[in-house]
C-alpha cells in the first residue's frame, strides 16, 4: 500500500478536547450528596427572596467520566517536569519526589483547620518548628516566617522588616539599589515597601560594580538587594567588600535566595553578610511548580530583625509544647492570613529529610556539575556574553544565529520539537537575546548529551535552514499562539454561543 | 519617510503644528521597535499635557513604552478609534494612527523639536 | 541519593570533561571565606520509609477523626475523590508557569475555565488567574480601586475577616492609602449610617464581605449605591464562595475578590489556598495577576496564552499593578475540577445542605436557651452568644471529639464570650445535637 492509499483518521479525540462548558447538558452531575439528614428548609424565607439565587448561568452539566476524560487529556497537552528536562533558568525546575506527595495528604495534616486550639495542632506545629530550623541551619540565619507564599511576597516581606527595623532607628530612608541583572520582582516589591529604587550596573565580568555601588550607597540608601550566586549564574566574590560598604553606610544587605540551589553546604548567605534573605522553597526545596503555584517564599533573618517578624511565631512554652505568639508589639503585622502555605512546607520538610546534610550538599554539586558540563558542550554553538565562571545556570546569547534572522525565542520553540521544556528567554535583560540555562541536579548524563545534541542541531539549522526555526515547533497539538489577537481583543472567558463574545 | 512638515521628538513622537492646534503620534520608527501595538492610553480630552513629560503610554505585547508630549497645552481631541484598532499606529504611524490634539498653551514654535531631516540623522545614530 | 540520576563514575567522567580535578575546584569562585567549611549539622538523610514515619508520627499529634465546627475563612466540604486523583497527575504539578503555550494548553485551558467560572459564581465579567489567597487578595483589590479611581482611602466593614484586615493595614502603611473602619449593627451587617458619613470625594472603596466574617449576608445593593453615589468603588469580599450556590451574587460590585478553598481545596492547617479576583470589564487593565486568553495559532487552531502581560512586574518593574509574579495554579485547578463535579445543580444543592443544617443548629441552640449574637440572615456560619470563655466547654467538646466554634474575644472584645459556629454538610444531625447540648449546659 502506498502513502497515498493510507486513509488518514481525523485528528484523534484527545487532541480535540473543547472547554468542560461545551460538554455540558442539562440534567448530568458528577457528584452526589447523602441524604440530608435535618429537616430540609426553604431558602427563600431564611435568606430573604432578594438574596436568593435560582440559577448559576452557565455553569457546567456533566457527569464524572466526562470530568476525568476531560482534565485527564487536558493534561497530556502539558509538559512537567516527569517529561523531561526543564531548562528554565532561575526557576530551578528539578525533580519533585513522589513521598513529599503523600506525607502533605496524610490525615490529620491535609486536613487540619487552621484555628485548631494548639493542643490539637501539635503535629503541625513541630513541622513548622523543625522545618524552620532546618532552614536556619542551611542558610546561617537566626530567626525566621514561614509565612510568605511565594517568592515575590517574601521580598516585600524582607523589605517591610528592613523598613520597620531602620523607622525603628529613626530614619526608614528612601531607596533600595537593585542590580541591572535582578528579578522584575525586585522592583515591584520595594514599591510595595514605600521604597524608589535605583539601578546598579554590572562590570564586565558579570558581577556588581563596586565603584558605581560606592557612588550610589548613599545615607539615603535603605538595602542593597542581591541576588547571589546572580542571574548569570555567577558568584558575587566580591561580596565581602559588598557587604562591608552596604553596611559601613547604615544600610541592609537583602538576598533574593531564587539561586540558593548553587549553595546548600557549600556556602551559607548567613555568613557572608547577609542581613535578610527569602528562600523559594519550590525552587530548591522540590515543592511542585503546579502550572504556577502555590509556592511558599520564607523569610530568614539575622537576630537584630526578629522582633519584626510577621505575626504569628511559633514559640516553645515552658512544657515543651509549641502555640502560636500573637503580641509582638514591633512586628509589621500579618502578611498573609492563617499561617503561609503550610501543605508546601510539609512538602519542603520531607525533601530536606530525606536528604540530610550530605545528601543536600551533593544535589549542589551535580546541580553545579551539570550546568558546567552544559556549558562546556554549548560553547562551541553559542555565543558566552561573559567569560566568569559560572555555578548552577549559564547565560548564552543569539548573537551568532541573530545573524540569519534567529532569536533565542525561536531556538527556544525549536527546542519544543527536540522534546526538551525551553530554556528562560530573553532574561536576565543585560543580555541582549539571552538564553539562561538551568539544568538542576535532576537530570542525567545522557539526557545533558541529548540535549546539547539538539541544541547544536538546532545552531546548524540556525544557519542552514532558517525557516525552519523560525516556524517551530512543528509537532505540538497547536502552533505559536497569535499573542497579538489576544492581547488586542482580550477574550477571557467562554460565553454561551449566541452571547456576544467578550 | 518622515513627513518635512513635521517636527519631531528624541523619544520618538511627532507633531503637526497647525495655527493654534498640534496633532501627536510617535514615529514610524517608534511603532517599528514596539512590534504590534495592542493597546494606548491616551490623555483625557480638556487634560492639559506639558512638553517633554509623559501623558500616556504604548503597549506592545511585551512592552510598554511612554508616550511624551512634543508641545504644552490642552487636549483637544483624542484619536477615539484606536482604543478598537490599535493597529492603526503600526499601518500609518504618521496619519490614521494619530494620537491626540492639542491646544497650544503659547503659538511660539518649540525650540527643542528636530526637523525631519535631523530626526532621520538621530534615528541612523541610534541603530547604528 | 535516590534523587541523583548520576552514578560516581558518570561524576568523574563529566568533571573530566569540563577539566576540573575535583568537585572543589566547582566552587573555586566562591572566596574562601565564604564557604562553609564543615557539613550541615542536619542529621543524615532518611529512607522513604523513614520519612513516611516521621510525617505520621506528627499526623497522629494532631486532631484526628474530630468533627470540627470551625470555618471563619476555611471551610471543610466533601470533596470529590476526582479532584484529587486529576490534580495528581504529574503534567499538571510538575509544570512550571504556561510561558510556553505550545506545550502548557492543559495548564491555560484550565486557568480559562477557572477564571469562566468564578465569573459565573460572582457574576463579573473578568476574573484573573487567581491570586495567593483571600487575605491578600483584599489589599490587590484596594489598590485595584485606588488605580482605577486615583483616589487614597478605603473604607473598610469590620465584619470583615479580621486576618484580611491585619493583611491590608501591613500591605499599605507605606503606601498612603488611609482605611476608614465601618461598624456593624444588631443584625450583623453594616451599620448604613457609618457608611454614609465615611463617603467622601477622596473615597476609592467600600469593602464589605458577604457572608461576613459572622456568616451574615449584606445589603449589597444599599452599600453599592452609597459607594457609587460618592465615585467609589465597591469591593464585595467572600471568603465562603459556597454560599453563592444559593445566595444571589453580588452584581452591583464592582470587583469581587476572595477565598476559593472552600471549593475543593484541603484545609491543610491555612494552606496553600487559593484567592480570587473578578470585576467588571472596564477596569481588566488596572487588574493584578495573571490572565489566560483565548486566540488561535496560524492554522486557526483554538488555543490560550497568556496576556495583557504588560501589567506585570517583570515588563513594568516598580510601575506594574502588583508584585504579585505566580498565582496558585494547582489550588485553582482543584476549584474548576470540584465546580465542574458538582456543576450546576450540584452546588446549589451542596449549599442548600449547607443551609439546612446551620439553620438547624441554629434552631437547636434556640430551643435550649442560647442566643445568637445577630438578626441577620446567615448562610453556613452563626455567632452563638456567651457560650465560650470558659475552658470547661472546650475539654468537654474534646472529649466528645468535637472541636467547637471560634472564640470571637481574640478578634473582637466586645464579643468576648462569643462562639462563631460553623455547620457545614459534613457535621452529622447527631454531632450538631452534641455540640449544642455541651455548648448549652446540662
Amino acid at each position: 500500500m502506498s502513502e497515498q492509499d493510507i486513509k488518514k483518521a481525523r485528528r484523534h479525540v484527545s487532541q480535540n478536547e473543547g472547554l468542560i462548558f461545551e460538554r455540558s447538558s442539562p440534567g448530568k452531575a458528577g457528584a452526589e450528596l447523602p441524604p440530608l439528614d435535618v429537616p430540609a428548609v426553604a431558602a427563600a424565607e431564611l435568606l430573604g427572596a432578594q438574596n436568593l439565587r435560582t440559577a448559576i448561568d452557565g455553569f457546567p452539566e456533566v457527569s464524572e467520566v466526562e470530568v476525568v476524560r476531560h482534565f485527564t487529556r487536558l493534561s497530556t497537552w502539558n509538559y512537567g517536569v516527569d517529561t523531561g528536562a526543564y531548562l528554565l533558568g532561575s526557576c530551578t525546575m528539578k525533580y519533585n519526589p513522589k513521598i513529599n506527595e503523600v506525607v502533605a495528604r496524610l490525615e490529620g495534616i491535609a486536613n487540619a483547620h487552621p484555628y485548631l486550639p494548639a493542643s490539637l495542632a501539635q503535629g503541625c506545629l513541630r513541622i513548622l518548628k523543625a522545618l524552620s530550623d532546618c532552614l536556619l541551619e542551611i542558610v546561617g540565619m537566626d530567626a525566621l516566617t514561614l509565612q510568605p507564599a511565594a517568592g515575590a511576597h517574601g521580598e516585600m516581606t524582607g523589605l517591610l522588616l528592613v523598613r520597620a527595623y531602620l523607622e525603628a532607628q529613626g530614619n526608614p530612608r528612601r531607596k533600595v539599589l537593585i542590580p541591572d541583572s535582578a528579578h522584575g520582582t525586585n522592583p515591584a516589591s520595594a514599591y510595595m515597601a514605600g521604597y524608589q529604587t535605583q539601578s546598579i550596573g554590572s562590570n564586565e565580568r558579570g558581577t556588581v560594580d563596586l565603584a558605581q555601588l560606592d557612588r550610589a550607597m548613599k545615607d539615603d540608601v535603605a538595602a542593597l538587594m542581591l541576588t547571589n550566586p546572580n542571574t548569570l549564574g555567577i558568584f558575587e566574590d566580591q561580596i565581602a567588600q559588598i557587604a562591608e560598604l552596604v553596611h559601613s553606610r547604615g544600610g541592609l544587605l537583602y538576598m533574593d535566595g531564587a539561586n540558593l540551589n548553587a549553595l546548600l553546604g557549600v556556602s551559607r548567605p548567613g555568613d557572608f553578610g547577609v542581613d535578610v534573605l527569602h528562600l523559594n522553597l519550590h525552587k530548591t526545596f522540590s515543592t511542585p511548580h503546579g502550572g504556577g503555584g502555590p509556592g511558599a517564599g520564607p523569610v530568614a533573618v539575622k537576630q537584630f530583625l526578629e522582633p519584626f517578624l510577621p505575626v504569628p511565631v511559633v514559640v516553645e512554652r515552658a512544657d515543651g509544647s509549641l502555640a502560636f505568639e500573637f503580641d509582638r508589639p514591633q512586628s509589621i503585622g500579618r502578611v498573609r492570613a492563617f499561617c503561609g502555605n503550610f501543605g508546601v512546607l510539609v512538602r519542603a520538610l520531607a525533601y530536606i529529610l530525606a536528604n540530610g546534610a550530605e545528601g543536600l550538599r551533593q544535589l549542589t554539586e551535580d546541580a553545579v556539575l551539570n550546568s558546567r558540563y552544559l556549558r562546556k558542550g554549548l560553547e562551541g554553538a553559542y555565543e558566552l556574553p561573559y567569560a566568569s565562571p559560572t555555578l548552577h545556570e549559564c547565560v548564552f546569547c543569539d548573537k551568532r544565529q541573530a545573524r540569519y534572522g534567529v532569536r533565542t525565542g525561536d531556538i527556544a520553540k525549536r527546542l519544543i520539537d527536540y522534546g526538551f521544556h525551553p530554556y528562560t528567554v530573553s532574561f536576565p535583560l543585560i543580555v541582549p537575546g539571552a538564553l539562561m540555562i538551568e539544568p538542576t541536579e535532576s537530570e542525567s548524563k545522557q539526557e545533558l548529551d541529548l540535549l546539547i545534541d539538539a541544541l547544536q542541531c538546532i545552531a546548524r539549522e540556525a544557519i542552514e535552514e532558517p525557516e525552519t526555526v523560525l516556524q517551530a515547533p512543528h509537532r505540538t497539538r497547536v502552533g505559536r499562539m497569535d499573542e497579538v489577537q489576544a492581547a488586542r481583543k482580550p477574550i477571557l472567558r467562554w460565553k454561551p454561543p449566541g452571547e456576544a463574545a467578550s | 519617510m518622515y513627513p518635512t512638515n513635521f517636527r519631531y521628538t528624541r523619544e520618538h513622537e511627532w507633531v503637526l503644528i497647525e495655527g493654534p492646534l498640534a496633532t501627536v503620534g510617535i514615529t514610524d520608527h517608534a511603532q517599528e521597535e514596539l512590534g504590534d501595538i495592542v493597546f494606548v492610553e491616551l490623555p483625557k480630552v480638556g487634560g492639559k499635557v506639558e512638553a517633554g513629560k509623559p501623558c500616556g503610554t504604548v503597549e506592545s505585547v511585551k512592552a510598554v513604552s511612554d508616550l511624551y508630549s512634543p508641545v504644552s497645552g490642552e487636549v483637544a481631541e483624542v484619536n477615539a478609534g484606536l482604543a478598537d484598532s490599535p493597529e492603526w499606529i503600526n499601518q500609518e504611524p504618521h496619519g490614521k494612527g494619530w494620537m491626540f490634539k492639542a491646544k497650544l498653551a503659547s503659538t511660539a514654535s518649540p525650540d527643542q523639536l528636530l526637523t525631519a531631516e535631523q530626526y532621520e540623522a538621530y534615528v541612523r545614530q541610534e541603530t547604528s | 541519593m535516590r534523587y541523583l540520576p548520576k552514578s560516581p563514575e558518570e561524576r568523574r567522567d563529566m568533571l573530566r570533561a569540563i577539566g576540573c580535578d575535583s568537585i572543589e575546584q566547582l566552587f573555586s569562585s566562591i572566596p574562601l571565606e565564604a564557604r562553609l567549611g564543615r557539613p550541615l549539622r542536619l542529621e543524615p538523610g532518611k529512607s522513604e520509609p523513614e520519612v513516611l514515619a516521621y510525617f505520621r508520627e506528627r499526623a497522629a499529634e494532631n486532631a484526628r477523626d474530630y468533627t470540627c465546627f470551625l470555618g471563619a475563612g476555611a471551610y471543610d466540604h466533601f470533596c470529590p475523590a476526582v479532584v484529587d486523583a486529576l490534580i495528581s497527575r504529574s503534567e499538571f504539578y510538575t509544570a512550571y508557569t504556561p510561558y510556553q503555550p505550545e506545550i502548557s494548553q492543559g495548564t491555560l485551558q484550565a486557568v480559562f475555565e477557572y477564571q469562566t467560572l468564578i465569573c459565573q459564581l460572582t457574576g463579573m465579567d473578568v476574573a484573573n488567574a487567581s491570586l495567593y489567597d483571600g487575605s491578600s487578595a483584599l489589599p490587590e483589590a484596594v489598590m485595584m480601586a485606588v488605580r482605577a479611581t486615583g483616589r487614597r482611602r478605603a473604607a473598610v466593614a469590620r465584619s470583615v475577616h479580621p486576618e484580611y484586615r491585619e493583611v491590608l493595614a501591613t500591605y499599605l502603611r507605606h503606601q498612603e492609602i488611609k482605611i476608614t473602619e465601618l461598624p456593624f449593627a444588631e443584625s450583623g451587617q453594616l451599620v448604613p449610617e457609618a457608611l454614609a458619613a465615611a463617603a467622601s470625594d477622596d473615597l476609592a472603596a467600600v469593602v464589605i464581605q458577604s457572608p461576613n466574617f459572622f456568616g451574615v449576608i449584606e445589603e449589597v445593593a444599599a452599600a453599592a449605591e452609597v459607594a457609587h453615589a460618592a465615585g467609589a468603588l465597591l469591593i464585595v469580599m467572600v471568603a465562603e464562595p459556597l454560599a453563592l450556590g444559593i445566595v444571589r451574587p453580588p452584581l452591583e460590585a464592582d470587583i469581587v475578590a476572595g477565598e476559593a478553598q472552600s471549593l475543593g481545596v484541603p484545609l491543610s492547617f491555612g494552606g496553600p489556598y487559593v484567592g480570587f479576583l473578578a470585576a467588571r470589564e472596564k477596569y481588566v487593565r488596572s487588574m493584578p495577576g495573571r490572565l489566560v486568553g483565548q486566540t488561535t495559532d496560524a492554522a486557526g487552531e483554538r488555543g490560550f496564552c497568556l496576556t495583557l502581560a504588560t501589567r506585570e512586574q517583570h515588563i513594568r518593574r516598580e510601575k506594574a499593578t502588583s508584585n504579585i509574579c505566580t498565582n496558585q495554579a494547582l489550588c485553582a485547578l482543584m476549584v474548576t475540577i470540584f465546580l465542574s463535579t458538582y456543576g450546576k445543580q450540584g452546588l446549589r444543592e451542596l449549599a442548600l445542605q449547607n443551609l439546612a443544617k446551620s439553620h438547624y443548629a441554629a434552631a437547636r441552640f434556640r430551643e435550649r436557651g442560647a442566643r445568637l449574637r445577630f438578626s441577620g440572615p446567615f448562610f453556613n456560619e452563626m455567632v452563638v452568644r456567651g457560650v465560650g470563655g470558659g475552658a470547661g466547654a472546650a475539654e468537654k467538646l474534646q472529649a466528645h471529639k468535637i472541636v467547637g466554634g471560634l472564640e470571637l474575644g481574640r478578634f473582637y472584645p466586645e464579643l468576648a464570650g462569643d462562639v462563631l459556629v460553623c455547620v457545614t454538610e459534613t457535621a452529622s444531625r447527631g454531632k450538631i445535637d452534641e455540640l449544642v447540648r455541651i455548648y448549652t449546659g446540662p
